[in-house]
């Protein structure tokens, strides 16, 4: 978390060691901002630079020839275009889902009263430090028929357990006389979680939102898993197809196209996959941020 | 039966309310929405968590689909002692470990160093400033981690790659095919997206230190260095004796898809960890009961583990996690 303007806890020192310490702290704090945005602004740069800028020039944060015939070609192409729009629904809709199972599930549990209880939340406990892992988990998956459908990549990561308790916790703060008051006036369970308990969380649905989007956007391992067809990638597999050394034979899928940027390819399509991310920042910065903190914080 | 089932009508359902032993069916009809609503979570639990579980039961098998879970013959041991006696146990582990070892001595410390320099930083917005920039490779998948890797890295246009070939004169080095460079990768990547985001924990810890000991300090004479020395850091040592146990925890688990993305043919002595064998040999080459069988060797570890560390947090007077 950002920590607030508090004064500095060094009070102001004149002393010739001490300014030399703070001007070398500025320009090694300074040096570690850069080594962490220039790969970035280099792709950025490189994704409007033609073929032969990249491979002639070393490093460049504006390209001497400003094209966008690399995006020009990743927007005709319908193989990139339908990783794109495919990673936006499964996205959006994963979202939605792990959003109202996580939240439908973390309310009876943040009932201290309800009988049985315990007994499951010490089964989602348990799933926290144990679990079948890869194969057993595959199986499942193919099992019920869900090898190389858009499901896969939703289903199994449906409810983090993780923030299923977090949730939980929360909705065990809040104050219980609003509820009270909608049960008396004859509100069953399923109506005050409706209509009082979730419009007083919207801020940590917004959250929880966010965590579960970055991570059906970031996620490599599920299509990996459950995905062969080519046509049904994600822009993450989309990504790692693109630029490795064995790139060749995605490279080929795709090679149909009179001009091809293999080159500006590489860039662009890391360019695509971190857009949205980086729109966000600002939130997710301030979201997470809270969800570390929160996380520090012990059942 | 009949008045069995009906709700007590003198006690309403209230948060207040600590039913001591309420028959099953009672409580089910009393609470029917909130079992209602547990029922969708519950369902995913047991799919996709413990019907997985009972899936372990596939390392005791010969384990073939058309036969299932039930018709495949039992071989008791058979593939741990595969696991035990052949050639991927050792190197397994050595890799694993290996890669543990650096990690705990190349990245656990950076987030402290950094934090502990972005406290020292007098101007605020700058600090800010610094923040903001080096908490956004938190966010980005591991995919675009290994993909600027490797823009950068390449052997043929990789930017880095031209420098270090410029500066040393050397022959051009294949950093992402040669497995001695695999494992310097692996840190240099854990580097770059963890350590600013790691400073949240331990900044947090410094916010939290009492003004007036610095005041204290300053009125004992003490200049910036003994402040730091006999303040600061005494401060955030609980926080790092935290986060070293709870790393100490997760010692077995390196990120399957920075290893697997990392991972080429030329490279697969020195980068196989447990959990990249398991997928390489279970899913892609269809070995599942050998797969199951190490997969379920390394959770069994990861749950020693992690209660090890657990008592081990409790014996040093932390919190453990449970």
């Amino acid at each position: 978390m950002r920590t607030t303007a508090k004064p500095s806890a060094v009070k102001h020192y004149s002393s010739p060691g001490s300014r030399v310490f703070d001007t070398l702290n500025v320009i090694v704090l300074g040096g570690l901002a850069l080594i962490t945005v220039l790969p970035l602004l280099y792709v950025l740069a490189g994704s409007f630079a033609t073929e032969g800028e990249i491979r002639a020039r070393p490093f460049f944060l504006w390209p001497e020839n400003f094209v966008t015939s690399t995006y020009a070609f990743i927007f005709a192409n319908d193989t990139l275009l339908r990783a794109m729009i495919t990673t936006v629904v499964v996205t959006a809709v994963g979202t939605v889902l792990q959003v109202t199972l996580t939240f439908t599930m973390a309310y009876p549990l943040a009932k201290r009263y309800l009988p049985g209880r315990t007994l499951v939340l010490n089964l989602v406990i348990f799933t926290l430090v144990f679990g079948g892992g890869i194969v057993p988990t595959y199986l499942v998956v193919r099992d019920l028929g869900l090898l190389d459908s858009y499901w896969a990549l939703i289903l199994p990561l449906a409810i983090n357990p993780f923030y299923l308790i977090i949730v939980k916790s929360f909705f065990q703060e809040l104050p219980q006389a609003l509820e009270e008051a909608a049960r008396i006036d004859g509100c069953n369970e399923m109506g005050v979680f409706l209509k009082i308990v979730l419009p007083l969380s919207k801020p940590i649905i917004a959250t929880f939102s966010l965590f579960y989007a970055v991570g059906i956007w970031n996620d490599y391992m599920s299509p990996l898993l459950y995905i062969n067809d080519n046509q049904k990638w994600t822009l993450q597999v989309l990504v790692r197809q693109l630029t490795s050394p064995d790139a060749a034979n995605a490279i080929g899928a795709l090679d149909s196209a009179a001009f091809f940027p293999a080159q500006g390819l590489k860039f662009a399509v890391v360019v695509i996959a971190t857009l949205p991310i980086l729109c966000f920042y600002p939130f997710l910065q301030k979201h997470f941020a809270k969800g570390v903190l929160i996380g520090s914080v012990k059942e | 039966m009949a008045t069995d089932l009906a709700p007590p009508a003198t006690k309403p359902a209230s948060p207040g309310d600590r039913p001591g032993r309420v028959p099953i069916r009672a409580a089910l009809l009393r609470y029917r929405w909130l079992y209602l609503m547990l029922v969708p979570g519950l369902v995913y639990f047991a799919l996709f968590k413990y019907l997985p579980m009972y899936g372990l039961t596939i390392a005791f098998q010969d384990f073939v689909p058309f036969l299932g879970y039930s018709g495949s013959p039992w071989v008791g041991f058979k593939h741990f002692e595969d696991l035990f006696t052949g050639p991927d146990f050792g190197r397994l582990l050595f890799n694993t470990l290996f890669l543990a070892l650096l990690t705990a001595v190349f990245v656990f410390p950076a987030p402290i160093v950094v934090a502990l320099l972005l406290n020292e930083l007098r101007v605020a917005v700058l600090k800010r400033f610094v923040q903001s920039l080096i908490y956004i490779p938190h966010f980005l998948s591991w995919t675009i981690v290994f993909s600027l890797t490797y823009l950068l890295f390449a052997v043929d246009f990789g930017v880095v790659a031209g420098w270090i070939h410029g500066l040393t004169g050397g022959p051009r080095v294949d950093y992402m095919a040669r497995p001695e460079w695999f494992r310097p990768l692996v840190i240099l990547q854990l580097l770059w997206k963890t350590s600013g985001w790691g400073t949240i924990i331990y900044l947090a810890a410094l916010a939290g230190v009492d003004r007036n000991l610095y005041e204290a300090a300053r009125m004992d004479g003490a200049g910036r260095w003994r402040q730091f020395w006999h303040v600061t850091l005494p401060a955030i040592r609980p926080t790092i004796v935290v986060m070293a146990i709870l790393t100490s925890g997760n010692l077995l688990d390196q990120s399957f898809e920075q290893i697997w993305l990392l991972t080429n043919s030329l490279n697969r002595s020195v980068a196989d960890v447990f959990d990249t064998f398991v997928y390489y040999v279970g899913v892609q080459q269809g070995g599942y009961s050998y797969a199951t069988a190490v997969g379920l060797f390394k959770g069994v570890a990861g749950v020693i583990l992690i209660f090890g560390s657990n008592w081990l947090a409790k014996r040093l007077g932390q919190r453990g996690l449970f």
